[in-house]
């Protein structure tokens, strides 16, 4: 605890920036902000301080009801999937251009409600939220079906169709980017939406809401619902005239969205959930490196990452220096203020999210799990938590086998690549993997061997607007980013026709 | 001869006839010019400066290393509107050094691709800005109507640019199955310096269908403009420099075929050569690569594109279309409807219905509104279409209308239609390029079919039919790159464009440009023991 700086934690002098004013707290519906029908509210909270930052309308089923109604009506009669894809390109070029004036504004809002690092937004957070727009606009004109090779004389083609009203319901770990990844291949393929982002962060969707209306997306086409996943969630997946859902956010809850789907309209769903992703260092690695490597994986965005690198394997030539060094690298870690651009890390989100970081860390203990740095809260206020670690772990011990969602890491030693895969590949989770090691041969195999959607080798967290993204196993199904994710939201038409003498076939 | 034109002025009575009873003002004044008091009218002065007249090397505005120029002219009047640098193989050498360096050194290639797409973006942005200049310029130099320019080419200009910038970041190799214990990916690559000539019928957005790919790709570029028309290319490119492109990237060196384009196409530092010209060019072009370094080459040459209009047709919209496929841009488009097929069943309305729109055809000062024709880009086009339409009518072709030079001063030539044409005249088999329209008749659809492909172009096609298995049938039956069914001349950025036989080799546009631009590089490496292949 002595080796945290305790400076700026969650009150004094952090505040070195302005927080904005809350502009947006209602729901926004067919090109309106409107109070929820039932005119119920609910709060947002600093998670630095644990204090009210707005209250915001509470969407529940008869607000969905309505959103719905105005995204097929923009469907079904709108300009929106009527406009060529370069139309559509224009407008989410000029939505990007407009996150960018906004960017501070954006930046800070995510910021206050999401204990987020502001310098992370603003230099990449927002920047790459304005830019996967402008990937998919430029995408939104290259949308292609193909003209087919029949077995008889017929001329057969595909059309690439948009799917029609999707329902997007996001997390609260990265607000920004997570509505954009699913916001803006949505807009490129055509279709309508209502998103429902985390009841914890709903303040940036708002204000992207308020910048897509000005960008020129006509009404209708973007509605957000703020509001509770077992109330708005709920009547979004179960909804009979939502065509798609995707959904990001943990495995049961993704289990609740796949069963309300089918036991509704049957609406393709796509699901990107938890992980417990394994990162293998081999003895050939650079150990600095590696160990910088491996606690960036754990306590980037407080750990509060899907693919966070929760699993840390070490190949037992190594083991004991790496152990050394990353607990020294853990223990120099600088949590404080998220306004503050030499933190490092900031609050955990919420109350229960800090609560239950702790409760995992004290089931590690009981399971006799070694305690080498970390275990504890930070500072006297707020949602903030060690970086911790715990060697002589167990496969079968429940820190080893649940997603946590904070920076808490299991570090275990291996002896050879077999086990090393064989242990990588021994979970129900198969989001990411990370490898470090020189050797060519050892990164090709354990990159094919490795049941996960994302493999790094000698880097983590590399995302980028053209990389699919997604899971294996309970990991989910269905891609975010690169075009995979645009084809998500489009339907297939074959369309055939007898040909006569042709001359070729 | 005689006859010929006693039945040209009778047209033309019969047409101010119909004008007097008046459609409209401003066609009157079109048809009135077919006297040549007309062109004696006052010529709007194009509200554009020329400011850029030298080579671009290396991002820079030079001279000729010879320090001389040429002339380039005002197609309306035969003036000369502003001396260029004129461009030789030293030109070309400097060129192609600076466009080398900015490949192996330079920022460009090791750009990410979305900053190379951002470039494109903002490129596209200020040609926006600069929409009304861009367009008068080119209209100046080329004699295309301003609303042309202004409306439709200039904006295609952006819209390529925005088009490309969306492919910058998303081109994509592949990993490869093959058939044993191997990792195989294939890797996108730049294919390094591009020569690209362009000509002057559609000088800017033949820049873009050049440009827009091998930028987006990361290549870098020796451009020779046409010696007709080597303004606009100067003006764009200073845009794009204030867009943040690098120097060097881009280059241009105006000048002559024989010295700037030869010295380009057989230059064996140039990587890569693309030209769009006539096909006898293309020939010397893809000779002169084969001599010096195997370039590969993409060639864009000419046509004599038919245009099938069937028995079921709307005659009305079909003398339209017709009308346009042909007419449009002077007649001086590579994939101009040039060869008419008529059904029989409706061959003579047709026939009187086409001849009374191209007599109603407004010719005249190009940047007068309303103006739909201007004229030819020079002399020597000029007579060339001239001598064509000697050979018509000495071939025993019927001159319907037209025929003649516009006016007395420079390059119009009036609305032209032949009907009775035979597929052995000369005027059913060289592309003229420029206003002559030839109506031939046809009977069946295999006939007509194969009276179409009986040429060594294959550019274009068009087919008037609403009836899906006649077009079906038609559209795998033409040797051509490109069939318009119910429509000519939709050039959108996304629709490959390019030619059959001796009208080219490759495609410009589309997904398939990008191919043009690339290298393949595949990467094979031993697996050992992997969990799956």
């Amino acid at each position: 605890m002595a080796n945290h700086e305790q400076q700026s934690n969650g009150n004094g002098e952090m505040n070195q920036l302005k927080i904005p004013e809350i502009k947006f707290t209602k729901l926004f519906i067919n090109g309106e902000f409107v109070d929820s029908i039932k005119g119920r509210n609910f709060e947002t909270v600093d998670p630095r301080t644990g204090e009210v930052i707005a209250t915001v309308a509470e969407g529940d089923k008869e607000d969905v009801d309505v959103a719905v109604k105005a995204a097929r009506t923009a469907f079904d009669q709108g300009p929106w999937p009527r406009m060529s894809g370069f139309q559509r390109a224009r407008i989410m070029e000029k939505f990007a251009d407009l996150i960018e004036q906004n960017n501070n504004e954006l930046a800070a809002l995510d910021c206050i409600d999401a204990g987020k690092l502001f310098m992370m937004g603003k230099l990449v957070d927002i920047p790459a939220g304005a830019a996967s727009l402008r990937y998919y606009a430029g995408a939104a004109d290259k949308i292609h079906g193909e003209v087919l090779k029949s077995t008889r004389s017929l001329h057969a083609y595909t059309l690439k169709e948009p799917i029609g009203v999707a329902g997007h319901i996001i997390p609260w770990n990265f607000p920004t980017s997570m509505f954009l990844m699913k916001v803006a291949p949505a807009l490129a393929a055509g279709c309508t939406m209502i998103v429902k982002p985390a009841e914890q962060t709903p303040l940036s969707a708002l204000f992207y809401a308020h910048l897509a209306k000005q960008a020129g997306v006509p009404d209708g086409v973007l509605n957000v619902v703020t509001g509770f996943g077992h109330t708005a969630g709920a009547a979004i997946s179960s909804h009979m005239d939502i065509d798609m859902v995707c959904f990001t956010g943990s495995t049961e809850v993704g289990r609740l969205i796949m069963q309300a789907a089918a036991t509704s309209n049957l609406k393709q769903v796509s699901l990107e959930l938890g992980g417990k992703s394994p990162l293998i260092i081999f003895d050939d690695a650079d150990l600095d490196k590696a160990a910088g490597l491996a606690l960036q994986g754990i306590v980037h965005n407080k750990g509060e990452v899907c693919v966070s690198s929760s699993r840390v394997y070490v190949q037992e030539g190594i083991y004991d220096e790496f152990e050394k060094k990353l607990v020294e690298k853990a223990k120099a870690w600088k949590l404080g203020d998220p306004f503050d651009p030499n933190t490092r890390q900031g609050p955990q989100v919420d109350k229960r999210q800090f609560e239950r970081i702790l409760s995992y860390i004290d089931i590690g203990m009981k399971e006799g799990a070694t305690l080498l740095t970390g275990g504890k809260p930070w500072g006297s206020k707020g949602y903030y938590v060690e970086p911790t670690v715990f060697a002589d772990v167990k496969e079968d011990m429940q820190i080893v086998r649940e997603e946590i969602f904070g920076p808490v890491m299991s570090l275990m030693k291996f002896k050879t690549i077999e086990e090393a895969i064989e242990r990588a590949n021994n979970s129900k989770y198969g989001l990411a993997a990370g490898i470090v090691t020189k050797d060519l041969n050892v990164a090709n195999r354990v990159s094919r061997s490795i049941r996960a959607g994302i493999i790094w080798i000698n880097c983590y967290f590399e995302f980028d607007l053209d990389f699919p993204y997604g899971g294996y196993k309970m990991s989910g199904f269905g891609r975010d980013l690169g075009l995979n994710a645009l084809h998500k939201y489009l339907q297939v038409k074959t369309v055939a026709t007898p040909l006569y003498d042709s001359p070729w076939l | 001869m005689a006859a010929a034109a006693r039945r040209i002025s009778s047209l033309l009575t019969r047409s101010s006839l119909l004008l007097s009873h008046g459609r409209n003002a401003r066609a009157g004044s079109g048809v009135s010019r077919f006297s040549t008091a007309a062109v004696a009218e006052e010529l709007i002065v194009p509200p554009v400066q020329i400011s850029y007249t030298q080579h671009l090397i290396d991002g820079k505005f030079v001279d000729a290393a010879s320090g001389k120029t040429f002339p380039t002219y005002d197609p309306r009047t035969a003036e000369v509107i502003a001396h260029v640098a004129e461009g030789d193989k030293e030109d070309i050498d400097r060129a192609v050094s600076a466009a080398r360096k900015a490949f192996d050194e330079g920022p460009w290639p090791k750009m990410t691709p979305y900053e190379r797409s951002r470039i494109l973006l903002r490129f596209a942005d200020l040609v926006e800005k600069h929409n009304d200049e861009l367009a008068a310029l080119e209209t100046w130099n080329n004699g295309k109507p301003f609303e042309q320019s202004a409306k439709a080419e200039i904006p295609m200009l952006a819209r390529l640019f925005r088009y490309y910038a969306g492919w910058a970041d998303k081109i994509h190799g592949l990993t490869v199955p093959a058939d044993g214990n191997h990792h195989v990916q294939t890797l996108h690559e730049p294919i390094g310096v591009a020569g690209q000539i362009i000509p002057w019928n559609f000088p800017l957005i033949l820049f873009a269908w050049k440009v827009g790919p091998a930028l987006a790709c990361g290549n870098t570029i020796v451009l020779k403009t046409a010696e007709q028309t080597p303004l606009t290319a100067l003006y764009a490119a200073k845009l794009f420099h204030e867009a943040g492109l690098p120097p060097g990237v881009l280059n241009i060196v105006s000048g002559f075929g024989p010295t700037v384009g030869a010295a380009l196409a057989s230059h064996m530092d140039v990587d890569k050569l693309a030209f769009t010209g006539s096909t006898e060019t293309g020939k010397i072009v893809l000779e002169l690569a084969a001599r010096s370094n195997l370039k590969p080459v993409t060639l864009e040459l000419g046509g004599k594109s038919p245009f099938i209009v069937c028995e079921d047709a709307d005659v009305d919209k079909a003398v339209e279309l017709a009308h346009f496929a042909l007419f449009f841009n002077q007649g001086q488009c590579c994939c101009a409807g040039s060869r008419t097929y008529v059904h029989e069943r409706v061959y003579d309305e047709f026939l009187e219905k086409a001849k009374a729109r191209a007599m109603r055809r407004i010719v005249g000062d190009p940047f007068k509104q309303g103006t739909e024709q201007g004229p030819q880009i020079d002399s020597e086009q000029f007579q060339k279409v001239l001598r064509y339409i000697k050979a018509g009518i000495e071939s025993d072709a019927t001159l319907e209308c037209g025929g003649e030079r516009f006016g007395s001063k420079g390059y119009f030539v009036q609305p032209t239609v032949f009907s009775n044409v035979q597929d052995d005249m000369l005027i059913a088999k060289d592309e003229i390029f420029g206003p002559v329209q030839s109506i031939l008749k046809f009977k069946h659809l295999d006939e007509v079919i194969r009276r179409a492909n009986q040429t060594h172009y294959g550019l274009a096609a068009g087919v008037f039919t609403t009836n899906i298995d006649v077009a079906n049938t038609l559209s795998r039956a033409l040797r051509v790159g490109t069939v318009w069914v119910n429509c000519f001349d939709v050039f959108d950025a996304a629709i490959p464009f390019g030619g059959y036989k001796m009208s080219g080799i490759g495609r410009e546009k589309g997904i398939y440009s990008l191919k043009n631009y690339l290298q393949v590089k595949a990467i094979v490496t031993p697996l050992r023991n992997p969990a799956w292949l």
